[in-house]
């Protein structure tokens, strides 16, 4: 692999340590007891210190939903904007301020419902930015409807006969909308969301997470089986270069070589030469693609987490600067700018 | 010898088919014009289809170009001259031409077929249509044609230039210089030296012809215009903005950031910024409307000018955002270049119908800047005032451009940079207040007691780390669901905007004989038909007096006193009334209504014998 630009180039570093407490803010946390987002806030207040980055060029940017109100709860520079917007705001950010890192705070409904425009968007230009998407499967700010995320069928408010929709899968839209960067956690599994949140920051380009996290009040269990004691079963942790195994190695993944279609096989069965590689860098998509689909559209059962892909694709506002390089400077702005006005075509009056 | 008269104005719309070239015609003409001295106005005016089906009513495409002697403000009600390329143009445009009006024609495309697919039963150049007017009929595509049979063109590619041509005998026609555009083909055809010679061949032709021949009985001479001293070139609306923009940032010394969505009338202000990188002008495409302001919003909240254009309905769709802006309170300049609505409406086509939109179409108390540039070249300095204001006071700030500005062009005096003030954005560095532990904090909405402006911290400056955002906040930044709170704040927003009254100027009133009844009351583009009108009114031995908003919110301080001043006040603009509603809820003044909704500028004529019959009215 080539060497790669880090995500936080150009980023200056804190001039001492920061720890958790430099970056928790005064504000007094408001989610229901229980939600998983206190677990992630915690998670992202404890990887923040170790980017190394200064807490004054750290933004968190967030939409409309309860995970939004995050940047509230972090101290650095931060905005809870309008409901969708988050992405497009941020890149307007990091278009002009290669010296910060930017964080995208948002849900279900704000990535993939109202905002999914700017998200897709967002991921195809690979804009350097971090978008962490909290994924409850509910709508919790407005009292319990469906998302695009819930399973059909579910039974809400908004849909006492069942939602009829059939729900997005966040990795398979992301890679669908070209991301660079793809990956997963649970808000319950301090050490993977670490990982990925990390690995996130330092990838330069848009980083897409999509982080499993319970709502308490609206949708209470909805990733039980990916979470406690049989979440060896159901969770199939992704290592770069390893072959995709878990339930203590008995069980991996297989591809199929004339579809390319992945499935759960015994690994006692089929032989650990059958299982595939995971190889998080490949620039085709497709691998990472059918990893995302292992995951149905109904209740959460089987869940590849960890990094599906990262890639190293030039980061657009990247390019766009470069572009102002390109174009020169000039030695004497104003005179520059006279001369523009006055441009090529001029008469005088005497 | 050909006859030489002495004009001191001339109308000439150039009229032809959508693909037929006749926007460059107009832009060549008026240059070359310009170049010449004499004061100018143009209004293009086309289709919304990029090429309707040739020949048609609907592909139509035409520039109209005033020029005069003396200082003139709008295109010209009716032309003095038609230029018709085909019999499309000559049945669309004939309506408006005046009896005894020059008509040049091109006859190649007049046969028996194409005359019947646009409604004509018989050859309107000979069956006696145009016996009122002097026609001259000529095959300008063959006269063109055989003019460039040297250079291996295709037939088609060869008429083509069937424009240039015609360009060339107007030329000749009017006296006017030739090596501006001659360098102008030189230049824009320079890797195609086929086409630059061949076009240049048939320019020097159509030139030549009119000396040569005896169509023309007499040509035409219009002195210069007495201006100002100085230097100028011709510009219009839509790159007078962007240079307004990229020279306010300059002053304010925060990089410019466009993020815009294309839309007709709009686009072309982001063509021009997208040009200038060697200026650090950043442009975002966006995928829509919507992410064009919100990335403008973020380029504001890291410290550069965040600007955002568009059109009417792009400007619907941003307001949510632009309601952020005001919450947030950070600058933020919004260019929407009016357009004939309500929804899709006439993309091509001008109107002043969003003022109300731009006021109150977002939710909540949410007060914004409105300005609006009267001419072409007014926005550069209503572009200018807009940064000033936005960066000034951390507000939105929307311009309201419009179709016939964004496009029509005028001599401009190229301004001195020097001359233009520094914009202050005074970012915070220093802490302003303390936590309950006594840390000490920024307080991102504290405010300046005098003007309410509010301390403004950009990413990056240690130690002042705060969070904003659309929910209401207490003066620290912390989320505020009191009631008395809320309250405060709504008005304090409010007290902001109108207290900009202060640093703007107080409304100046044309009224030489200082006996005037009438107050004619523009604003935006309407400035030019609306001053002419009333030339005319005081040409006709009438006093009147006649005033321009630019600012339209807040109003100048002294505009309630202005409008007290009159018995009557008419309010001419292209819309159903909407500052005249805007103006009898704020003073309590019976202002009329002078509306016309018909996509373009309003006829000073017009309005002129309405101001007229009004003094008259007043005086019985």
């Amino acid at each position: 692999m080539t060497e790669t630009r880090s995500g936080l180039a150009g980023v200056p570093l804190a001039v001492t340590p920061l720890t958790r407490k430099d970056v928790t803010s005064d504000a007094e946390v408001r989610w229901c007891p229980g939600c998983g987002d206190y677990a992630i806030l915690a998670a992202f207040q404890g990887v923040l210190p170790t980017l190394g980055i200064a807490r004054e060029n750290t933004v968190v940017i967030s939409g409309i939903g309860c995970a939004s109100r995050f940047p509230y709860y972090v101290d650095s520079y931060g905005m809870h904007s309008i409901h969708g917007r988050a992405p497009a705001i941020a890149t307007g950010l990091a278009m002009t301020r290669p010296d910060l890192a930017v964080f995208v705070v948002t849900g279900d409904g704000d990535a993939l419902s109202i905002g999914g425009n700017h998200l897709i968007h967002a991921l195809r230009r690979n804009v350097n930015i971090t978008i962490m998407l909290f994924n409850n499967r509910i709508y919790g700010l407005t009292k319990g409807q469906f998302s695009p995320t819930s399973e059909q069928g579910k039974v809400t408010k908004s849909s006492p006969m069942g939602s009829l929709e059939v729900p997005f899968n966040p990795l398979s839209l992301a890679i669908g909308a070209e991301a660079t960067f793809v990956a997963r956690a649970v808000d319950s599994d301090r050490a993977g969301l670490t990982e990925v949140l990390t690995a996130a920051a330092a990838h330069r380009g848009a980083s897409f997470v999509e982080i499993y996290q319970n709502c308490p009040i609206f949708n209470d269990g909805a990733y039980d089986a990916v979470k406690g004691r049989d979440s060896d079963d159901s969770l199939i942790r992704l290592v770069h270069g390893e072959p995709i195994v878990f339930a203590g190695g008995t069980k991996g993944v297989h591809r199929d070589q004339r579809t390319g279609e992945l499935s759960i096989v015994d690994v006692a069965t089929v032989g650990l030469d059958a299982i595939e590689v995971h190889d998080a860098h490949r620039s085709d998509p497709g691998l990472a693609f059918a990893l995302s689909r292992l995951t149905g559209p109904g209740v959460v059962r089987i869940a590849p987490v960890g990094i599906f892909r990262d890639v190293d694709t030039p980061a657009y506002d990247d390019l766009a600067r470069a572009q102002l390089e390109t174009a020169g400077r000039p030695e004497n702005p104003q005179a520059a700018m006279q001369s523009l006005l006055r441009g090529a075509e001029t008469w005088t009056v005497l | 010898m050909t006859e030489v008269r002495t004009l001191d104005h001339v109308v000439i719309r150039f009229a032809g088919d959508s693909g037929d070239g006749m926007q460059l015609t107009g832009d060549r003409f008026t240059a070359d014009t310009a170049t010449f001295g004499n004061d100018i106005a143009t209004l293009p005016n086309f289709p919304a289809e990029i090429r309707a089906p040739a020949g048609t009513l609907p592909g139509v495409s035409s520039f109209q170009l005033h020029f005069a002697d003396t200082d003139i403000s709008t295109p010209g009600d009716t032309p003095d001259v038609l230029v018709a390329m085909n019999p499309a143009a000559l049945r669309v445009n004939i309506g408006d031409v005046p009896r005894g009006a020059l008509v040049i024609v091109d006859t190649a495309d007049f046969t028996e077929r194409n005359l019947a697919r646009v409604g004509y039963q018989t050859n309107p150049l000979t069956d006696g249509t145009l016996d009122d007017h002097q026609l001259v009929a000529l095959d300008l595509t063959a006269l063109a044609v055989a003019s460039v049979k040297d250079f291996g063109l295709g037939r088609k590619e060869a008429a083509r230039t069937k424009n240039m041509f015609a360009l060339g005998l107007l030329t000749w026609l009017y006296g006017r210089p030739a090596e501006g555009t001659e360098q102008f083909l030189a230049r824009k055809f320079a890797s195609r030296p086929e086409i630059r010679d061949s076009n240049l061949a048939a320019f020097r032709a159509g030139n030549a012809y009119g000396e040569t021949t005896e169509v023309f009985a007499v040509r035409y001479e219009v002195p210069p215009a007495p201006m100002a001293a100085g230097e100028y070139r011709q510009v219009n609306g839509n790159t007078a903005t962007a240079y307004g923009l990229m020279v306010a940032a300059q002053k304010a010394g925060m990089p410019l950031f466009l993020g815009s969505y294309p839309i007709t009338p709009a686009s072309d202000i982001l063509h021009e910024l997208s040009k200038h990188k060697g200026h650090g002008v950043l442009t975002f495409q966006a995928e829509d409307e919507i992410a064009g302001v919100a990335a403008a919003i973020g380029a504001s909240y890291g410290g550069h000018l965040g600007v955002t254009t568009t059109s009417g309905p792009g400007l619907a769709l941003k307001m949510e955002a632009i309601g952020l802006g005001v919450m947030t309170e950070l600058p933020l300049v919004v260019v929407d270049v009016q357009r004939a609505g309500p929804s899709t409406g006439l993309p091509t086509k001008t109107e002043q119908a969003d003022l109300l939109q731009a006021m109150y179409g977002r939710n909540g108390e949410s007060p914004v800047v409105v300005l609006a540039p009267q001419s072409p070249t007014d926005c550069f300095d209503t572009a200018v005032e807009a940064a000033r204001i936005a960066v000034t006071y951390r507000t939105p700030v929307i311009m309201l451009s419009d179709g016939y500005l964004a496009n029509g062009s005028e001599p401009w005096q190229i301004p001195d940079l020097a001359e233009i003030a520094p914009i202050e954005p005074g970012f915070a560095t220093d802490t302003n207040s303390r936590n309950a532990a006594g840390e000490p904090r920024h307080h991102p909405y504290q405010r300046d007691p005098e003007t309410q402006v509010r301390a403004w911290a950009i990413p990056g400056t240690a130690g002042l780390e705060h969070r904003i955002g659309g929910l209401e906040k207490s003066d620290s930044g912390m989320i505020s669901y009191d009631p008395a709170n809320h309250d405060r704040m709504v008005r304090l927003r409010r007290a902001k905007v109108e207290g900009i009254a202060r640093d703007i100027p107080d409304l100046v009133v044309d009224d030489p004989s200082g006996e005037a009844r009438l107050l004619l009351l523009g604003w935006g583009s309407t400035y030019g038909p609306v001053k002419t009108a009333a030339k005319a009114v005081r040409a006709a031995g009438y006093a009147v007096a006649h005033t321009h908003l630019r600012h339209l919110n807040p109003f100048p301080r002294n505009l309630g006193e202005v409008l007290r001043a009159y018995d009557r006040v008419i309010v001419p603009e292209m819309n159903l009334g909407q500052l005249a509603t805007m103006l009898r809820a704020t003073y309590l003044v019976d202002v009329h209504s002078y509306d016309r909704v018909r996509g373009l500028p309003i006829s000073s004529s017009e309005l002129a014998a309405d101001a007229i019959a009004t003094i008259e009215e007043l005086r019985a």
